[in-house]
Protein backbone atom coordinates (compact mmCIF):
# COMPACT_ATOMS: atom_id res chain seq x y z
CA UNK A 1 0.00 0.00 0.00
CA UNK A 2 1.20 3.65 -0.68
CA UNK A 3 1.20 5.88 1.88
CA UNK A 4 0.70 9.67 1.65
CA UNK A 5 3.70 12.17 2.35
CA UNK A 6 2.04 13.40 5.20
CA UNK A 7 0.89 9.80 7.19
CA UNK A 8 4.61 8.80 6.53
CA UNK A 9 5.50 12.25 7.99
CA UNK A 10 3.65 11.43 11.27
CA UNK A 11 4.42 8.10 11.17
CA UNK A 12 8.49 9.28 10.85
CA UNK A 13 8.14 11.95 13.32
CA UNK A 14 4.91 11.54 15.45
CA UNK A 15 4.16 14.63 17.49
CA UNK A 16 2.97 15.03 21.14
CA UNK A 17 3.87 11.31 22.18
CA UNK A 18 3.68 10.34 25.33
CA UNK A 19 1.23 10.01 28.58
CA UNK A 20 0.41 12.73 31.27
CA UNK A 21 -0.57 11.89 34.63
CA UNK A 22 -4.15 10.54 34.21
CA UNK A 23 -5.06 11.44 37.96
CA UNK A 24 -4.76 15.06 37.39
CA UNK A 25 -8.19 16.93 37.86
CA UNK A 26 -7.46 19.09 34.43
CA UNK A 27 -6.35 15.76 32.29
CA UNK A 28 -9.22 14.03 30.48
CA UNK A 29 -7.35 10.02 29.03
CA UNK A 30 -9.52 8.62 26.08
CA UNK A 31 -8.54 4.69 25.24
CA UNK A 32 -10.14 3.52 22.48
CA UNK A 33 -9.85 0.38 19.64
CA UNK A 34 -9.06 -3.26 20.72
CA UNK A 35 -5.77 -4.74 20.15
CA UNK A 36 -7.64 -7.85 18.77
CA UNK A 37 -8.81 -5.55 16.04
CA UNK A 38 -5.27 -4.49 15.52
CA UNK A 39 -5.59 -0.96 16.91
CA UNK A 40 -5.55 0.70 20.23
CA UNK A 41 -5.28 4.88 20.93
CA UNK A 42 -4.82 6.47 23.85
CA UNK A 43 -5.01 10.11 23.72
CA UNK A 44 -5.02 12.63 26.95
CA UNK A 45 -5.94 16.35 26.80
CA UNK A 46 -4.76 18.97 29.63
CA UNK A 47 -7.70 21.62 29.57
CA UNK A 48 -6.57 25.29 31.73
CA UNK A 49 -9.83 25.05 34.38
CA UNK A 50 -9.88 28.88 33.63
CA UNK A 51 -9.90 29.66 30.10
CA UNK A 52 -11.17 25.80 29.26
CA UNK A 53 -8.69 25.81 26.29
CA UNK A 54 -6.50 22.44 25.81
CA UNK A 55 -3.03 23.27 26.30
CA UNK A 56 -1.24 20.54 25.37
CA UNK A 57 -2.36 16.63 24.12
CA UNK A 58 -0.42 13.05 23.79
CA UNK A 59 -1.21 10.30 21.99
CA UNK A 60 0.25 6.38 22.34
CA UNK A 61 -1.30 4.59 19.37
CA UNK A 62 -1.00 0.72 18.64
CA UNK A 63 -1.76 -0.02 15.02
CA UNK A 64 -1.30 0.86 11.39
CA UNK A 65 0.98 3.87 10.05
CA UNK A 66 -2.09 5.59 9.45
CA UNK A 67 -3.65 4.77 13.07
CA UNK A 68 -0.74 6.58 14.44
CA UNK A 69 -1.14 9.69 11.90
CA UNK A 70 -4.30 9.81 12.43
CA UNK A 71 -3.94 10.51 16.49
CA UNK A 72 -0.56 12.60 15.85
CA UNK A 73 -2.80 14.80 13.67
CA UNK A 74 -5.55 14.81 16.36
CA UNK A 75 -3.13 15.84 19.01
CA UNK A 76 -2.17 19.11 16.83
CA UNK A 77 -5.33 19.82 15.90
CA UNK A 78 -6.55 19.46 19.54
CA UNK A 79 -3.93 22.09 20.92
CA UNK A 80 -5.15 25.36 21.18
CA UNK A 81 -8.88 24.44 20.83
CA UNK A 82 -11.66 24.86 23.37
CA UNK A 83 -13.41 21.67 24.98
CA UNK A 84 -16.51 21.87 22.54
CA UNK A 85 -14.31 22.92 19.83
CA UNK A 86 -12.40 19.93 20.21
CA UNK A 87 -15.74 17.97 20.61
CA UNK A 88 -16.09 19.15 16.88
CA UNK A 89 -13.85 18.04 15.49
CA UNK A 90 -14.85 15.35 12.31
CA UNK A 91 -13.23 11.99 11.27
CA UNK A 92 -13.36 13.67 7.70
CA UNK A 93 -11.06 16.51 8.33
CA UNK A 94 -8.25 13.98 9.23
CA UNK A 95 -8.97 11.72 6.05
CA UNK A 96 -8.99 15.11 4.03
CA UNK A 97 -5.72 16.43 5.54
CA UNK A 98 -3.98 12.77 5.41
CA UNK A 99 -5.25 11.72 2.13
CA UNK A 100 -6.20 8.65 3.70
CA UNK A 101 -7.50 5.63 1.74
CA UNK A 102 -11.17 4.10 1.80
CA UNK A 103 -9.57 1.25 3.55
CA UNK A 104 -8.31 3.28 6.33
CA UNK A 105 -11.14 5.31 7.23
CA UNK A 106 -11.64 3.91 10.59
CA UNK A 107 -8.45 5.16 11.57
CA UNK A 108 -9.71 8.69 11.45
CA UNK A 109 -12.54 7.51 13.09
CA UNK A 110 -11.28 5.78 15.71
CA UNK A 111 -9.15 9.00 16.22
CA UNK A 112 -12.64 11.11 16.25
CA UNK A 113 -13.56 8.63 19.27
CA UNK A 114 -10.29 8.47 20.99
CA UNK A 115 -10.94 13.12 21.10
CA UNK A 116 -14.33 12.18 22.10
CA UNK A 117 -13.79 10.04 25.12
CA UNK A 118 -10.87 12.27 25.94
CA UNK A 119 -13.07 15.31 26.23
CA UNK A 120 -15.72 12.83 28.47
CA UNK A 121 -13.62 11.97 30.41
CA UNK A 122 -12.71 15.09 31.48
CA UNK A 123 -15.75 16.86 31.51
CA UNK A 124 -16.53 14.07 34.35
CA UNK A 125 -14.14 14.83 36.14
CA UNK A 126 -14.70 18.05 36.40
CA UNK A 127 -18.73 17.79 37.20
CA UNK A 128 -17.16 15.42 39.77
CA UNK A 129 -15.28 17.53 41.14
CA UNK A 130 -17.58 20.66 41.59
CA UNK A 131 -20.41 17.64 42.96
CA UNK A 132 -17.49 17.82 45.79
CA UNK A 133 -17.26 21.49 45.74
CA UNK A 134 -20.67 22.36 46.23
CA UNK A 135 -21.31 19.53 48.88
CA UNK B 1 24.83 -5.03 -0.51
CA UNK B 2 21.36 -3.56 -2.62
CA UNK B 3 18.08 -2.18 -0.91
CA UNK B 4 15.40 -3.28 -0.61
CA UNK B 5 16.62 -6.82 0.51
CA UNK B 6 13.83 -9.77 -0.50
CA UNK B 7 13.34 -11.73 2.47
CA UNK B 8 9.85 -12.84 1.66
CA UNK B 9 11.18 -16.38 -0.28
CA UNK B 10 7.54 -18.57 0.71
CA UNK B 11 5.84 -15.67 -1.45
CA UNK B 12 7.98 -16.32 -4.42
CA UNK B 13 11.65 -16.81 -5.07
CA UNK B 14 13.52 -15.54 -8.14
CA UNK B 15 14.34 -17.49 -11.00
CA UNK B 16 18.39 -19.18 -10.48
CA UNK B 17 20.30 -17.94 -13.57
CA UNK B 18 21.28 -21.47 -14.15
CA UNK B 19 17.93 -21.91 -14.85
CA UNK B 20 17.46 -19.41 -17.11
CA UNK B 21 20.14 -20.46 -19.04
CA UNK B 22 18.65 -24.23 -19.63
CA UNK B 23 15.16 -22.31 -20.77
CA UNK B 24 16.51 -20.00 -23.11
CA UNK B 25 16.38 -22.24 -26.39
CA UNK B 26 13.25 -23.04 -25.85
CA UNK B 27 12.27 -19.78 -25.26
CA UNK B 28 14.17 -18.89 -28.73
CA UNK B 29 15.07 -21.47 -31.77
CA UNK B 30 13.81 -24.57 -30.19
CA UNK B 31 9.91 -23.52 -30.05
CA UNK B 32 8.48 -26.74 -31.30
CA UNK B 33 4.93 -28.06 -29.60
CA UNK B 34 5.83 -31.22 -27.84
CA UNK B 35 3.18 -32.80 -29.32
CA UNK B 36 3.98 -32.73 -32.67
CA UNK B 37 4.99 -36.43 -33.43
CA UNK B 38 6.21 -35.65 -36.73
CA UNK B 39 9.27 -34.02 -36.91
CA UNK B 40 12.15 -32.62 -35.02
CA UNK B 41 11.37 -29.46 -33.94
CA UNK B 42 8.27 -31.38 -31.72
CA UNK B 43 11.11 -34.35 -31.12
CA UNK B 44 13.44 -31.79 -29.62
CA UNK B 45 10.39 -30.53 -27.38
CA UNK B 46 9.47 -34.00 -26.47
CA UNK B 47 12.89 -34.83 -25.17
CA UNK B 48 13.16 -31.50 -23.16
CA UNK B 49 10.03 -32.15 -21.72
CA UNK B 50 10.80 -35.80 -20.68
CA UNK B 51 14.30 -34.77 -19.53
CA UNK B 52 12.70 -32.34 -16.95
CA UNK B 53 9.98 -34.74 -16.22
CA UNK B 54 12.89 -37.30 -14.80
CA UNK B 55 14.62 -34.25 -12.87
CA UNK B 56 11.06 -33.24 -11.56
CA UNK B 57 10.33 -37.30 -10.15
CA UNK B 58 14.37 -37.93 -8.79
CA UNK B 59 13.61 -34.62 -6.80
CA UNK B 60 11.04 -36.71 -4.82
CA UNK B 61 12.06 -39.85 -5.29
CA UNK B 62 9.34 -41.08 -8.25
CA UNK B 63 9.12 -42.07 -11.37
CA UNK B 64 8.91 -39.76 -14.44
CA UNK B 65 5.99 -41.58 -15.85
CA UNK B 66 4.19 -40.31 -12.38
CA UNK B 67 4.96 -36.53 -12.77
CA UNK B 68 1.53 -34.46 -14.56
CA UNK B 69 2.58 -31.16 -15.67
CA UNK B 70 0.02 -28.17 -14.38
CA UNK B 71 0.66 -24.54 -14.52
CA UNK B 72 1.01 -23.95 -10.83
CA UNK B 73 0.67 -26.32 -7.12
CA UNK B 74 -2.97 -24.23 -7.30
CA UNK B 75 -4.25 -25.81 -10.31
CA UNK B 76 -2.25 -29.01 -8.87
CA UNK B 77 -4.16 -28.83 -5.51
CA UNK B 78 -7.22 -28.04 -8.03
CA UNK B 79 -7.02 -31.23 -10.07
CA UNK B 80 -5.85 -33.76 -6.84
CA UNK B 81 -8.50 -33.04 -4.90
CA UNK B 82 -11.56 -32.85 -6.81
CA UNK B 83 -9.65 -35.13 -9.50
CA UNK B 84 -10.33 -37.94 -6.71
CA UNK B 85 -13.29 -36.71 -5.23
CA UNK B 86 -14.88 -37.27 -8.45
CA UNK B 87 -13.53 -40.07 -9.84
CA UNK B 88 -14.08 -41.90 -6.56
CA UNK B 89 -17.64 -40.79 -5.56
CA UNK B 90 -18.89 -43.95 -5.59
CA UNK B 91 -16.37 -45.10 -3.01
CA UNK B 92 -17.07 -42.07 -0.65
CA UNK B 93 -17.90 -38.51 -0.34
CA UNK B 94 -15.25 -37.64 2.66
CA UNK B 95 -12.23 -35.60 2.57
CA UNK B 96 -9.78 -34.44 5.80
CA UNK B 97 -7.78 -31.56 5.54
CA UNK B 98 -6.59 -29.26 7.81
CA UNK B 99 -7.65 -25.36 9.13
CA UNK B 100 -3.93 -23.96 8.16
CA UNK B 101 -3.67 -25.46 4.55
CA UNK B 102 -3.38 -22.78 1.56
CA UNK B 103 -6.27 -21.42 0.36
CA UNK B 104 -6.01 -23.82 -3.04
CA UNK B 105 -6.74 -26.48 -0.82
CA UNK B 106 -9.88 -24.79 1.55
CA UNK B 107 -11.18 -23.30 -1.06
CA UNK B 108 -11.21 -26.37 -3.23
CA UNK B 109 -12.53 -28.34 -0.58
CA UNK B 110 -15.25 -25.87 0.10
CA UNK B 111 -16.61 -25.93 -3.66
CA UNK B 112 -16.78 -29.55 -2.84
CA UNK B 113 -18.75 -29.05 -0.05
CA UNK B 114 -21.19 -27.38 -2.27
CA UNK B 115 -21.52 -30.30 -4.37
CA UNK B 116 -22.48 -32.62 -0.93
CA UNK B 117 -19.21 -33.64 -0.02
CA UNK B 118 -18.46 -34.11 3.59
CA UNK B 119 -15.00 -32.23 4.94
CA UNK B 120 -12.94 -32.47 8.09
CA UNK B 121 -10.78 -29.65 8.77
CA UNK B 122 -8.61 -30.68 11.54
CA UNK B 123 -7.56 -27.98 13.63
CA UNK B 124 -4.12 -27.70 15.01
CA UNK B 125 -2.20 -27.81 18.36
CA UNK B 126 -0.06 -24.85 19.45
CA UNK B 127 2.77 -25.92 17.59
CA UNK B 128 1.08 -25.88 14.33
CA UNK B 129 1.17 -29.61 13.63
CA UNK B 130 -1.84 -31.83 13.47
CA UNK B 131 -2.86 -34.01 16.04
CA UNK B 132 -2.28 -37.63 14.97
CA UNK B 133 -5.07 -39.39 17.22
CA UNK B 134 -7.48 -36.53 15.75
CA UNK B 135 -6.76 -37.50 12.22
CA UNK B 136 -7.03 -41.34 12.94
CA UNK B 137 -10.36 -40.91 14.60
CA UNK B 138 -11.65 -38.47 12.04
CA UNK B 139 -11.20 -41.21 9.64
CA UNK B 140 -14.22 -43.06 8.31
CA UNK B 141 -15.54 -45.80 5.90
CA UNK B 142 -16.71 -42.84 3.42
CA UNK B 143 -13.13 -41.16 3.68
CA UNK B 144 -11.45 -41.07 0.37
CA UNK B 145 -8.60 -38.45 0.79
CA UNK B 146 -6.58 -36.89 3.32
CA UNK B 147 -4.93 -33.48 1.99
CA UNK B 148 -2.40 -32.25 4.70
CA UNK B 149 0.08 -29.61 3.35
CA UNK B 150 3.87 -30.83 3.66
CA UNK B 151 5.23 -27.07 5.25
CA UNK B 152 3.32 -24.75 6.30
CA UNK B 153 4.11 -21.32 3.89
CA UNK B 154 3.42 -19.01 6.89
CA UNK B 155 4.92 -20.80 9.64
CA UNK B 156 6.77 -22.89 7.85
CA UNK B 157 6.10 -25.98 10.12
CA UNK B 158 6.91 -29.39 8.90
CA UNK B 159 3.73 -31.77 9.54
CA UNK B 160 4.00 -35.50 10.25
CA UNK B 161 4.08 -36.45 7.00
CA UNK B 162 5.79 -39.73 6.89
CA UNK B 163 2.90 -40.45 9.82
CA UNK B 164 -0.23 -39.40 8.36
CA UNK B 165 1.67 -41.38 5.22
CA UNK B 166 1.68 -44.57 6.91
CA UNK B 167 -2.38 -44.23 8.68
CA UNK B 168 -3.37 -43.22 5.56
CA UNK B 169 -2.40 -46.67 3.58
CA UNK B 170 -3.23 -48.47 6.26
CA UNK B 171 -6.62 -46.99 6.17
CA UNK B 172 -6.87 -47.40 2.77
CA UNK B 173 -6.88 -43.55 2.28
CA UNK B 174 -5.76 -41.46 -0.52
CA UNK B 175 -2.99 -39.30 0.62
CA UNK B 176 -2.77 -36.07 -1.17
CA UNK B 177 0.28 -33.49 0.13
CA UNK B 178 0.94 -29.69 -0.78
CA UNK B 179 4.59 -29.94 -0.95
CA UNK B 180 5.37 -26.96 -2.60
CA UNK B 181 6.97 -25.39 0.36
CA UNK B 182 9.13 -28.15 1.16
CA UNK B 183 10.37 -29.75 -1.91
CA UNK B 184 14.12 -28.69 -2.82
CA UNK B 185 14.43 -27.27 0.35
CA UNK B 186 14.26 -30.57 2.87
CA UNK B 187 14.23 -34.20 1.14
CA UNK B 188 11.15 -35.18 0.54
CA UNK B 189 10.27 -38.70 -1.34
CA UNK B 190 7.19 -40.57 -2.17
CA UNK B 191 7.82 -43.31 -1.78
CA UNK B 192 9.56 -43.57 2.00
CA UNK B 193 6.26 -40.99 2.93
CA UNK B 194 4.00 -42.84 1.70
CA UNK B 195 2.41 -40.07 -0.58
CA UNK B 196 -0.12 -41.04 -3.37
CA UNK B 197 -0.45 -37.44 -4.81
CA UNK B 198 2.00 -34.04 -4.28
CA UNK B 199 1.84 -30.64 -5.26
CA UNK B 200 5.11 -28.27 -6.62
CA UNK B 201 5.15 -25.32 -7.88
CA UNK B 202 7.88 -24.02 -9.79
CA UNK B 203 8.43 -20.52 -8.77
CA UNK B 204 8.97 -21.90 -5.26
CA UNK B 205 12.00 -23.48 -6.07
CA UNK B 206 13.87 -20.37 -8.06
CA UNK B 207 12.05 -21.69 -11.29
CA UNK B 208 9.78 -19.84 -13.70
CA UNK B 209 5.88 -18.86 -12.61
CA UNK B 210 3.23 -20.30 -14.54
CA UNK B 211 4.51 -24.31 -14.32
CA UNK B 212 3.49 -26.71 -11.67
CA UNK B 213 3.78 -30.35 -10.86
CA UNK B 214 1.18 -32.88 -9.67
CA UNK B 215 3.13 -36.46 -8.74
CA UNK B 216 0.51 -39.13 -9.23
CA UNK B 217 1.52 -42.56 -7.77
CA UNK B 218 1.13 -45.10 -10.71
CA UNK B 219 1.98 -48.16 -8.57
CA UNK B 220 0.30 -49.71 -5.35
CA UNK B 221 -1.95 -48.00 -5.39
CA UNK B 222 -2.77 -47.30 -9.16
CA UNK B 223 -4.45 -43.32 -8.34
CA UNK B 224 -6.38 -42.37 -10.90
CA UNK B 225 -8.03 -38.70 -11.34
CA UNK B 226 -10.83 -37.52 -13.38
CA UNK B 227 -9.34 -34.38 -15.77
CA UNK B 228 -10.29 -31.23 -14.16
CA UNK B 229 -9.56 -29.47 -18.37
CA UNK B 230 -10.83 -31.31 -21.25
CA UNK B 231 -8.71 -31.23 -24.51
CA UNK B 232 -6.02 -32.93 -26.49
CA UNK B 233 -5.79 -35.63 -23.73
CA UNK B 234 -2.27 -34.37 -22.70
CA UNK B 235 -0.21 -35.74 -19.78
CA UNK B 236 -2.06 -38.98 -19.85
CA UNK B 237 -5.43 -37.77 -19.75
CA UNK B 238 -5.40 -36.09 -16.72
CA UNK B 239 -4.50 -32.66 -17.65
CA UNK B 240 -4.78 -31.12 -21.54
CA UNK B 241 -3.30 -28.47 -23.10
CA UNK B 242 -0.30 -27.70 -25.29
CA UNK B 243 2.67 -28.16 -23.18
CA UNK B 244 4.70 -25.10 -21.89
CA UNK B 245 8.05 -26.37 -22.73
CA UNK B 246 10.47 -24.10 -21.89
CA UNK B 247 8.59 -23.67 -18.07
CA UNK B 248 8.94 -27.04 -17.97
CA UNK B 249 12.71 -27.22 -18.30
CA UNK B 250 12.86 -24.45 -15.83
CA UNK B 251 11.13 -26.65 -13.50
CA UNK B 252 13.32 -29.17 -14.10
CA UNK B 253 16.91 -27.62 -14.30
CA UNK B 254 15.15 -25.95 -10.92
CA UNK B 255 14.51 -29.64 -9.21
CA UNK B 256 18.08 -30.29 -10.36
CA UNK B 257 19.68 -27.51 -8.54
CA UNK B 258 17.93 -28.21 -5.55
CA UNK B 259 18.38 -31.65 -5.81
CA UNK B 260 22.07 -31.41 -5.47
CA UNK B 261 22.42 -28.10 -3.50
CA UNK B 262 19.87 -28.79 -1.23
CA UNK B 263 21.98 -30.57 1.91
CA UNK B 264 24.61 -27.41 2.13
CA UNK B 265 21.89 -24.46 1.02
CA UNK B 266 19.53 -25.77 3.86
CA UNK B 267 22.84 -25.85 6.83
CA UNK B 268 23.55 -22.28 5.45
CA UNK B 269 20.49 -21.03 5.36
CA UNK B 270 19.48 -22.63 9.13
CA UNK B 271 22.62 -21.27 10.65
CA UNK B 272 21.21 -17.30 9.07
CA UNK B 273 17.90 -18.06 10.27
CA UNK B 274 19.00 -18.69 13.60
CA UNK B 275 21.57 -15.83 13.82
CA UNK B 276 18.14 -13.87 12.97
CA UNK B 277 16.08 -15.27 15.79
CA UNK B 278 19.14 -14.65 18.41
CA UNK B 279 19.59 -11.29 17.30
CA UNK B 280 16.12 -10.53 17.70
CA UNK B 281 15.46 -12.30 21.10
CA UNK B 282 18.84 -10.84 22.38
CA UNK B 283 17.75 -7.22 21.65
CA UNK B 284 13.81 -7.05 22.38
CA UNK B 285 12.23 -8.52 24.87
CA UNK B 286 8.12 -9.96 24.61
CA UNK B 287 9.15 -11.14 21.41
CA UNK B 288 7.07 -14.93 20.25
CA UNK B 289 8.21 -17.72 17.69
CA UNK B 290 4.71 -18.34 16.11
CA UNK B 291 4.63 -22.41 15.73
CA UNK B 292 6.85 -25.17 17.01
CA UNK B 293 11.27 -24.64 16.09
CA UNK B 294 11.63 -28.22 16.50
CA UNK B 295 9.90 -29.23 13.04
CA UNK B 296 10.36 -26.49 10.62
CA UNK B 297 11.83 -25.51 7.11
CA UNK B 298 15.23 -24.53 8.01
CA UNK B 299 14.89 -20.79 6.05
CA UNK B 300 11.40 -20.17 8.15
CA UNK B 301 11.05 -17.59 11.06
CA UNK B 302 7.80 -16.25 11.68
CA UNK B 303 7.68 -14.09 15.08
CA UNK B 304 5.62 -11.60 16.97
CA UNK B 305 6.79 -8.58 18.63
CA UNK B 306 4.06 -7.91 20.75
CA UNK B 307 2.08 -4.92 21.41
CA UNK B 308 3.79 -3.93 18.08
CA UNK B 309 1.31 -4.16 15.10
CA UNK B 310 2.59 -5.47 11.56
CA UNK B 311 1.73 -3.17 9.16
CA UNK B 312 3.18 -0.77 11.31
CA UNK B 313 6.54 -2.30 11.48
CA UNK B 314 6.62 -2.89 7.99
CA UNK B 315 5.89 0.72 7.17
CA UNK B 316 9.11 0.94 9.04
CA UNK B 317 11.47 -1.34 7.34
CA UNK B 318 10.16 -0.49 4.04
CA UNK B 319 13.56 -1.35 2.57
CA UNK B 320 13.20 -5.38 3.62
CA UNK B 321 10.37 -7.01 1.77
CA UNK B 322 8.55 -9.62 4.51
CA UNK B 323 5.23 -9.86 5.13
CA UNK B 324 2.93 -10.01 7.78
CA UNK B 325 -0.08 -11.73 9.30
CA UNK B 326 -1.92 -8.25 10.08
CA UNK B 327 -5.16 -7.94 9.03
CA UNK B 328 -3.70 -4.49 7.73
CA UNK B 329 -1.83 -6.13 5.07
CA UNK B 330 -4.82 -7.89 3.92
CA UNK B 331 -7.44 -7.70 1.62
CA UNK B 332 -9.93 -8.84 3.87
CA UNK B 333 -9.20 -6.97 7.24
CA UNK B 334 -8.91 -10.45 8.88
CA UNK B 335 -5.57 -11.46 10.73
CA UNK B 336 -3.97 -14.57 9.36
CA UNK B 337 -6.09 -17.54 9.62
CA UNK B 338 -3.03 -19.66 9.75
CA UNK B 339 -1.72 -17.51 13.07
CA UNK B 340 -5.31 -17.81 14.33
CA UNK B 341 -5.93 -21.65 14.54
CA UNK B 342 -2.48 -22.04 16.87
CA UNK B 343 -4.89 -19.97 19.07
CA UNK B 344 -2.02 -17.11 19.67
CA UNK B 345 -5.03 -14.99 19.71
CA UNK B 346 -5.86 -11.79 17.00
CA UNK B 347 -3.20 -9.58 19.04
CA UNK B 348 0.01 -11.73 18.09
CA UNK B 349 -1.65 -12.11 15.01
CA UNK B 350 -1.60 -9.04 14.32
CA UNK B 351 1.87 -8.42 15.20
CA UNK B 352 3.33 -10.89 13.16
CA UNK B 353 6.66 -11.33 10.52
CA UNK B 354 7.52 -13.77 8.61
CA UNK B 355 10.52 -13.83 7.51
CA UNK B 356 11.57 -16.22 4.66
CA UNK B 357 15.16 -16.49 3.47
CA UNK B 358 16.59 -18.06 0.32
CA UNK B 359 19.21 -19.12 -1.94
CA UNK B 360 20.79 -15.31 -2.40
CA UNK B 361 20.09 -14.13 1.18
CA UNK B 362 23.41 -12.92 2.62
CA UNK B 363 25.07 -12.84 6.53
CA UNK B 364 25.25 -9.01 5.71
CA UNK B 365 21.83 -9.05 4.92
CA UNK B 366 20.57 -10.70 7.88
CA UNK B 367 22.64 -8.72 10.19
CA UNK B 368 21.20 -5.55 8.67
CA UNK B 369 17.54 -7.04 8.66
CA UNK B 370 17.67 -7.43 12.41
CA UNK B 371 19.27 -4.33 13.31
CA UNK B 372 16.53 -2.15 11.08
CA UNK B 373 13.59 -4.60 13.22
CA UNK B 374 14.94 -4.16 16.37
CA UNK B 375 14.87 -0.05 15.56
CA UNK B 376 11.71 0.20 14.44
CA UNK B 377 10.44 -2.16 17.22
CA UNK B 378 12.39 -0.02 19.70
CA UNK B 379 10.22 3.01 18.04
CA UNK B 380 7.07 1.43 17.75
CA UNK B 381 6.99 0.84 21.48
CA UNK B 382 7.74 4.12 22.58
CA UNK B 383 5.06 5.06 21.02
CA UNK B 384 2.29 1.49 22.10
CA UNK B 385 -0.29 2.03 25.21
CA UNK B 386 -0.05 -1.56 25.44
CA UNK B 387 3.72 -1.64 26.04
CA UNK B 388 3.04 1.13 28.69
CA UNK B 389 0.52 -0.74 30.19
CA UNK B 390 2.41 -3.94 30.15
CA UNK B 391 5.20 -2.01 31.56
CA UNK B 392 3.10 -0.98 34.54
CA UNK B 393 1.74 -4.39 35.31
CA UNK B 394 -1.45 -4.16 33.88
CA UNK B 395 -3.15 -7.58 32.36
CA UNK B 396 -3.81 -6.86 29.08
CA UNK B 397 -6.02 -9.84 29.00
CA UNK B 398 -8.42 -8.25 31.71
CA UNK B 399 -8.69 -4.58 30.40
CA UNK B 400 -12.11 -3.82 29.22
CA UNK B 401 -11.60 -3.05 25.24
CA UNK B 402 -13.97 -1.16 23.50
CA UNK B 403 -14.08 -3.06 20.49
CA UNK B 404 -14.83 -1.33 16.88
Amino acid sequence: MAYSDKVLDHYNNPRNVGSMDKNDPNVGTGMVGAPECGDVMKLQVKVNPTTGIIEDAKFKTFGCGSAIASSSLATEMLKGKTVDEALAIKNTEIVNELALPPVKIHCSVLAEDAIKAAITNYKDKTAKEQAAVAQ
Amino acid sequence: MNLPIYMDYHATTPLDPRVLEAMMPYLTSKFGNAASRNHAFGWEAEEAVEKARKQIATLIGANAKEIVITSGATESNNLAIKGVAEMYAERGNHIITAATEHKATLDTCKRLEKHGYRITYLPVLASGLIDMDMLRESITDKTILISIMYANNEIGVIQPVREIGKLAKEKGVLFHTDAVQAVGKVPVNVLEDNIDLLSISGHKLYGPKGVGALYVRRKSPRVQLTAQIDGGGHERGMRSGTLNVPGIVGLGEACELCRKEMATESVRLRTLRDKLRAKLETALDEVYINGTMESRLPHNLNISFAFVEGESLLMGINDVAVSSGSACTSATLEPSYVLKALGAGDDIAHSSIRFGLGRFTTEEEVDYVAQKVISVVQHLRELSPLYEMFKEGVDLSKVQWTAH
